[in-house]
């Protein structure tokens, strides 16, 4: 098998040079944008001018997707697999809220301050909870969860309780753009926040901290061992995630004027994952294609028949998990691959 | 002072209620996890299934209490059997969101077959007259079926226990939990023995869910409402111990039994709280091994 | 163990003891490494090797006792903490990412010392330096031709020498070498064994193996351990002519 002989010689020069950069090279290609990335701007655009019936499902679906793109960086990058994720979500949901209903409907800076407290709250939980591995880990989740759900059900008197919280003012964006019933406003400023969050993602997955990440993800006990901080790298990717998180919340808050305590449910921390199964873990653009697949499918038939819905999508999951791992984009992958291998 | 006494024994009684059903249900999920390193999340889809199929004999066929339980537990445990070969033992061992996934995937199922068969409404259960009403105790009017649900869970309890102390399935399962390779090298069929060990602990769930039913009111969300409670007295108890979770399903039903008597403002926040608190403390449980 | 040293060890513990329920896998052991040294440690199986890397290295904590590096106790730093004071191990199993390449299985090391990693911003592919003193490592060790290869194309000879290659990637000044060549096949052996005689002098290495060949070619002093004590410790002429020493474990080899 090993024909090769033990090098202990100086090297040439001049191979090195030719050898070390094509190695380094396709090292540092990695993060270089390809146009194929274009794709989903280019059907967002598209999408506003075709359908615009549809804009505020558009700017449902833009938002979901930073959720999704949130969670991604969780368990498709860091490897830590949550199950209430809908924590930090509702936390920059009812942040956002809050803020509107009581006088300060500036979305831009309701944004942020919604990205600040989910980001807190994020690491707060963080530090306590990840310590944890495996199914004490996902029990954490679902428990800080179920805690801030049950916050926001007792405070009824600032949130509404059950009943979702009423009369949040959104002003307009900037001062200058309106949020108007047709949703032209929402659906481009979903687009342009969510742009931000890409490219925040993008940058940060593609980084040394991000390989590191994935690092974590691949193998524990090696990234230990090399002498990484494990803990505080899966911290500070639970306070970004977190606070992508809160930035999701907090858009949908706004857009749609209302917030209700499934913003907190595990119903939403279990859904996002199924989106973001759909589209594919770990690829970034698993998102893209997931979340819009699922609201789409579910705009369709949950208002038709919001039984079969759950039906369906349970059975689809399962068909998932058994087939299709890696889900739309793994399909994607595959496809290609085996074109490329048989031409 | 002696005003407090009734309200005592009120909690010790509903708790213990809440303890038992939550114990029935819970225990196999314990089993499950620390056995097979699977996160079956829903496995309180087969209490509910315990609970509708349970009601539906009673209601439509008119079959006898007993009986229409037993069947149910039949039932469910015969179809746990199928799910268990067909699809979660592809995943023992395996990647964790997989197992998420799937399970996720079934609670969806069994809520949108749930409501599809039964509708949206809680669906009722039919207590035989014998088990209705309330008999006195020390000046408090105590339902009558609540005390057979805890007689009929101590039983239970008991007779488990002594299953797996005194039986040869008890000891190969005890084994296993221990040193899972170990107890292949001696020769126990781990695939049969996991089989078992998920049939008794879905049959389990479905009497939990059957004989509970007053307890956890069957709604279609079932395995999903319920989840985090289920959960947390496995993660409390510690994961693959058959007697932590009993304690833990103790702790959480007087715990949250007490704070709906006295700071219902409360609610279920506490219990969370505690829950972290000790998963902090012991990560893998009170007992886990 | 031997006289009374006067300059702190590059590693020493003292009562270090770890025990499992009532199990005790390393029973109070006390030991140094000089500087410099190339010392090996031996003993049949289940004799609390691993552990015993697993406990300087930080991996496990103990149950009782400390570790010291260079004098300074590090028994309560975190594993990452030791390894930015130099304290590196290999691991007995691999533990590569199998699907990177050689060149980036060792700048992920090298990010790491640079204290880089944590850097969200800056794209991992501009740290050209990184690259470029990685790939100088793998031009030392005799890798360079692999550098563009994933960990699970190569030989297994090579994966074992790739993994010396990220410890070394760390710059370490102490080097705990799990069982290096284990699972090796013969012929590739000697790869393994020109690499760690490359060593520069100045690294501390605790060479954990089984094979016998390997310890007397490359060990100056030898420790032995059995359940979980030290059984002796010496040069590799005093353990080889040791009877206790061919009594527990070099009887119970396997020939080869």
């Amino acid at each position: 098998m090993t024909s090769e002989t033990p090098t202990t010689s100086k090297p040439n020069t001049a191979t090195r040079d030719v050898a070390a950069t094509a190695a380094m090279d396709a090292f540092a290609r990695t993060h270089r944008l390809s146009p194929l990335e274009a794709l989903p701007w280019l059907a967002a655009v598209a999408a506003y001018f075709v359908f615009p019936d549809y804009l505020a499902l558009g700017s449902q679906i833009l938002a979901t997707i930073i959720f999704a793109l949130s969670v991604d960086l969780l368990i498709g990058y860091a490897g830590i697999v949550t199950l209430g994720h809908a924590a930090l979500f509702g936390t920059g949901a009812y942040t956002a809220g809050l803020l509107a209903a009581n006088g300060w409907g500036d979305p831009v800076s309701g944004l942020l301050i919604a990205a600040l407290v989910s980001a807190l709250v994020g690491c707060v939980s963080g530090a306590l909870i990840l310590r944890t591995h495996g199914l004490t880990l996902l029990m954490q989740t679902l428990v800080v969860a179920a805690l801030l759900y049950e916050v926001a059900n007792k405070a009824g008197y600032y949130t509404g309780g059950g009943d979702g919280l009423q009369g949040m003012e959104v002003w307009p964006v900037f001062g200058l753009y309106r949020f108007d019933m047709l949703g032209k406003v929402a659906y481009l400023y979903c687009l342009t926040v969510l742009c931000v969050c890409w490219l925040v993602m993008r940058i940060v997955v593609n980084s040394a901290f991000g390989r590191s990440l994935m690092g974590i993800r691949e193998n524990v006990a090696r990234m230990h061992a090399i002498g990484t901080p494990v803990e505080r790298r899966k911290l500070m990717a639970y306070t970004l995630s977190a606070a992508l998180a809160g930035i999701s919340g907090a858009l949908i808050a706004q857009t749609t004027g209302f917030v209700g305590l499934g913003v907190l449910s595990l119903e939403r921390s279990g859904s996002i994952l199924i989106m973001l199964i759909i589209g594919g873990v770990g690829q970034l653009y698993g998102a893209f294609i997931g979340v819009p697949l699922y609201m789409i499918a579910q705009d369709r038939f949950a208002t038709i028949a919001p039984v079969f819905w759950y039906f369906w999508i349970g059975l689809f999951m399962v068909f998932l998990v058994l087939f299709a791992r890696g889900g739309a984009l793994g399909i994607l992958h595959r496809f290609v691959r085996r074109k490329e291998g048989g031409a | 002072m002696s005003e407090y006494v009734p309200a005592l024994i009120s909690i010790a009684f509903h708790g213990l209620t809440l303890a038992m059903v939550l114990y029935l249900i819970s225990v196999g999920l314990s089993v499950t996890m620390g056995l097979m390193g699977f996160v079956n999340l829903a496995h309180g889809a087969f209490a509910m299934a315990g609970g509708y199929v349970a009601s539906t004999l009673l209601a439509h066929f008119g079959l006898p209490f007993a009986i229409a339980i037993l069947l149910a537990v039949v039932v469910v445990t015969l179809v746990s059997v199928v799910l268990e070969r067909l699809l979660y033992r592809r995943f023992y061992g395996g990647v964790e969101l997989d197992q998420v996934l799937l399970t996720m995937g079934l609670i969806f199922i069994s809520v949108g077959a749930a409501t599809y068969i039964w509708g949206p409404l809680p669906q009722p259960m039919q207590i035989p007259r014998a088990l209705q009403g309330g008999i006195d105790v020390l000046g408090r009017i105590l339902p009558v079926y609540r005390l057979f649900l805890i007689i009929c869970g101590a039983i239970i309890v008991t007779l488990l226990w002594l299953a797996l102390e005194r039986t040869r399935f008890g000891a190969q399962l005890r084994a296993a939990v221990d040193n899972l390779r170990m107890a292949e090298t001696v020769g126990i069929n781990t695939s049969r023995l996991f089989a078992s060990a998920f049939a008794l602990g879905s049959g389990l769930a479905a009497l939990g869910g059957a004989l509970g039913a007053e307890v956890f009111a069957l709604t279609p969300g079932y395995a999903l409402e319920h989840l985090v409670y289920f959960l947390i007295v496995v993660a409390v108890g510690g994961l693959g111990s058959i007697r932590g979770p009993f304690f833990a399903a103790l702790m959480v039903g007087i715990t949250d039994t007490a704070l709906k008597y006295y700071v219902p403002e409360l609610g279920a926040f506490f219990i969370y709280l505690l829950t972290m608190a000790i998963l902090l403390r012991y990560p893998r449980g009170l007992m886990g091994t | 163990m031997t006289g009374t040293p006067t300059t702190p060890a590059a590693i020493e513990t003292r009562q270090l003891r770890k025990s499992f329920g009532a199990f005790v896998v390393t029973d109070d052991v006390d030991f140094r490494l000089e500087h410099g040294a190339r010392h090996a440690l031996i003993g049949p199986n289940g004799a609390g090797k691993t552990t015993f890397v697993n406990l300087v290295s930080g991996a496990l904590a103990p149950t009782s006792g400390t570790i010291a590096l260079n004098g300074a106790d590090v028994t309560s730093l975190s594993q990452a903490q030791r390894v930015k004071r130099g304290l590196v191990r290999t691991f007995q199993i691999n533990q590569l990412f199998r699907k990177l390449t050689v060149l980036e299985n060792v700048g992920l090391a090298v990010t790491e010392r640079n204290g880089l990693a944590g850097n969200a911003w800056r794209p991992a592919g501009r740290n050209r330096a990184v690259l470029d003193e990685a790939y100088t490592l793998l031009e030392r060790v005799g890798l360079a031709a692999d550098a563009s290869r994933a960990i699970a194309d190569l030989s297994y000879g090579r994966q074992r020498m790739t993994e010396i290659a990220v410890a070394l990637g760390l710059k370490p000044k102490v080097l705990l070498l799990d069982e290096p060549a284990a699972g090796v096949p013969t012929g590739d052996v000697g790869l393994i064994i020109d690499l760690i005689e490359q060593l520069p002098a100045d690294i501390a290495v605790l060479l954990i193996e089984h094979d016998m060949a390997i310890v007397f070619r490359v060990a100056k002093r030898i420790t032995v351990l059995t359940e979980g004590r030290v059984l002796i410790e010496g040069t590799p002429a005093a353990i080889a002519q040791n009877p206790k020493v061919r009594e527990v474990y070099l009887g119970e080899r396997k020939p080869q």
